[in-house]
């Protein structure tokens, strides 16, 4: 890099270096804060656990049968896919709202959720399955949608523009017939698939949980590596090809990647709306222009963690998770109502 | 006529024109198709009837006769609401394609049928409204409040409400509205019962007290909507020349949303939630009959309807006895429809 010849190298090393700062203090106070929840997550229940007991239980310090019991087998589970989920959500709504250059671009509502949906409801509809077997044909339903999606959306390649409203018109697709099942339904299986829909962290047995957290290890090491490539193409195509980047090879992986985590993260948790709209936005106030996509996926296990909390222990009767970072949703579209936002390229 | 001839997108999809005479003997015949399609829609189903039962029922009705009862009480309410839902969506789709200038607007996608559903389970669900004449207002409010919501967010930002916006802003909508109604059902096992029932959009069930209570705001909505068009023809060529020629586009707008509400809202108080039939069936006409809104929204009038019946129709066939609800027959044959559309239209086109 030249160093500019127009403006003053000190000032301009030290504001990067102001801005990496607050991004590297946000990042860690955000781990900290999801730590946090994470113990809170299995303090709190019918039965209190203090902090002390949760730590050295998860960590196996001490062997103490009943609080082993209701801390690993009980609240473990349930806290750990809030993590996953979230960091999942967050990592890939960020990655669709940068390559799609719209802070509206969420994976939620382009059909690669409601594909999962289809097919899960299916299963528990139509074939009665056990909950190990739903997030199976969940995860196979988001990878089947997303390349129905991706195959009518490419003419001589693909633009982010016409990726999103194929998704959405595939995305009612869905929903029609998932109405349609759950119409046919016996009562009982209605309520379930509608609890399912309805989405829930704790819903999940050991083996999916396991997938998920094998899925989140290998692809955020992954994203970290195509964040470069994800700033460049944030630059616009012509940009990016003038830099020497790979346009089209980038994108694909970059949005394979993505919905591979939002896959998992249905499989295990059912659709949970949002969480991937604000978790970009949040970490990018959060952190100023430095903020990596990192930051976004903490944000988003912070969000589901706390929404969850909300859903379970706040309320008079239990809810799902989903219901509650809905309900969120409301006001930050209000928000982006208010503020008439500047950014983006929108198109 | 010459201006609109001008503002035709010059180029290789120029719309065709045809005669004024032509599109009339057009319109005629799809009046003729629409009579056919009711025929249909009254006498087929799971009981079969014939033409002298039909007659008999309206003439010498005879209580205690079950065909006759079966086309006085289910066949005909449940025809004639398809009928002026399907008119409600076709003119409002129209009209928002217009007033957005936007091809894929619809009051499906935009999410404006789902605010009317959400607001009525509100109603039914939180403060116990039970009479249809009390959740149509719901219905109003509930379709109003999303057209607002949505075009509000869609237009942030430097473009304003270009067609992923509007869908997207449509779809987080949606998604919101499905929330708060699934907060409110998933403690009350009756209320679940009855929304995944509702929430397919459905001719079945809907007798003739929700066509009454519906119909007037239809009626008066659908003449305001039918006279619309030579303000869309304005706004169609921009809204500096739509100004210059002397139209009051802010007023203009105002009205256009209202109505879509009053429409969306009716329609969906009286028959769910439905999708794609606003968006497609404004594209045929357009292709039918080249850009004049008056003509589209003219031909919208007859030709939503049939599509609607003749979905209903088809979902009654395929799964004989039971039926399949004629949101998901739309759904099923409208999605394949958008993704074209998509693909193959030139969207800038509006």
């Amino acid at each position: 890099m030249e160093t500019p010849t127009s403006l003053d190298v000190p000032t301009v090393r030290g504001g990067r270096r102001q801005r990496r700062r607050r991004a590297t203090v946000v990042t860690a106070a955000l781990l900290l804060v999801v730590a946090c929840l994470f113990v809170l997550t299995m303090m709190l229940g019918s039965y209190y656990v203090s902090p002390i007991d949760v730590i050295t239980s998860v960590l196996g310090l001490r062997d103490d049968p009943t609080t082993d019991f209701i801390v690993r087998d009980l609240r473990l589970p349930t806290a750990a896919s809030g993590v996953a989920v979230g960091l999942a959500l967050g990592l890939s709504g960020v990655i669709f709202q940068k390559l799609l250059g719209n802070p509206l671009a969420s994976p939620d509502f382009v059909g690669v959720s409601s594909g999962a949906s289809l097919f899960a409801v299916s299963s528990i509809v139509l074939f009665d399955a056990s909950s190990s077997a739903v997030s199976g044909s969940a995860l196979l339903g988001a990878l089947l949608t997303a390349l129905l999606i991706y195959v009518l959306a490419w003419r001589d390649g693909i633009t982010g523009y016409r990726f999103v409203l194929i998704g959405i018109g595939v995305s009612n697709f869905m929903v029609a017939i998932i109405g349609y099942i759950v119409s046919r339904a016996e009562l009982y299986e209605a309520r379930q698939a509608m609890t399912w829909l309805a989405g829930t962290i704790g819903q999940s047995g050991a083996g999916e949980l396991r997938t998920l957290l094998v899925a989140v290890v290998v692809v955020i090491p992954l994203a970290l590596v195509l964040e470069r490539p994800l700033r460049t193409l944030e630059l616009g195509d012509d940009t990016a090809t003038a830099l020497g980047s790979r346009v089209e090879r980038n994108r694909l992986v970059l949005i394979a990647l993505s919905i591979v985590l939002i896959g998992f993260s249905t499989a295990v948790a059912g659709p949970i709306l949002f969480v991937a709209l604000i978790a970009g936005p949040i970490a990018q106030r959060l952190t100023g222009s430095a903020g990596g996509i990192l930051t976004a996926g903490l944000v988003g296990a912070v969000i589901v963690l706390g929404a969850d909390l909300v859903a379970q222990q706040a309320l008079p009767t239990p809810l799902p998770t989903g219901v509650v970072t809905g309900i969120i949703g409301a006001p930050y579209l209000i928000w982006l109502l208010a503020t008439v936002n500047r950014e983006g390229r929108g198109g | 006529m010459t201006l609109l001839d001008r503002s035709a997108p010059a180029g290789e999809q120029r719309p065709t024109h045809r005669s004024r005479a032509a599109l009339s003997a057009g319109l005629v015949a799809l009046i003729g198709l629409l009579a056919v399609v009711c025929f249909f829609s009254i006498t087929m189903g799971a009981r079969g009837v014939g033409l002298s039962t039909i007659w008999k029922a309206f003439t010498d009705y005879d209580p205690g006769n079950a065909a006759e009862t079966v086309i006085r009480e289910l066949r005909v309410p449940r025809t004639l609401i398809g009928i002026v839902a399907g008119a409600a969506l076709g003119l409002s789709g129209a009209i928002l394609q217009g007033v957005t200038r936007n091809p894929l607007a619809d009051p499906g996608i935009m999410g404006i049928n789902a605010g009317a559903a959400a607001f009525i389970v509100f109603g039914i669900m939180v403060l116990g409204t039970q009479s249809v004449s009390t959740y149509v207002w719901f219905a109003f409010v509930g379709a109003g409040v999303a057209t607002v919501t949505v075009y509000g967010i869609a237009s942030f930002g430097r473009e304003g409400a270009t067609p992923v916006k509007l869908a997207l802003a449509g779809a987080a909508v949606t998604a919101i509205l499905s929330s708060i109604t699934s907060a409110i059902v998933m403690t009350n096992v009756s209320a679940l019962n009855e929304l995944r029932f509702w929430q397919v959009g459905s001719l079945a069930g809907r007798y003739f007290p929700v066509l009454w209570q519906t119909l007037p705001f239809l009626v008066v909505g659908l003449l305001v909507a039918l006279g619309t068009g030579r303000a869309l023809n304005g706004l169609a060529l921009g809204e500096d020349l739509a100004v210059a020629l002397g139209q009051r586009v802010r007023l203009t707008r105002i009205v256009m949303f209202v109505t879509v509400a009053v429409l969306c809202g009716a329609a969906t108080a009286a028959c769910g939630p439905i999708v794609f039939v606003g968006l497609v069936v404004p594209h045929l006409a357009r292709m039918i009959c080249g850009p004049d809104y008056r003509w589209i929204l003219a031909y919208s009038l007859f030709l939503t309807p049939v599509v609607l019946l003749a979905a209903d129709i088809v979902g009654r066939v395929v799964v004989s006895p039971g039926e399949l609800q004629v949101g998901v027959v739309i759904g099923v044959i409208g999605a394949p429809a958008f993704v074209l559309l998509v693909r193959y239209r030139n969207l800038a086109e509006l």
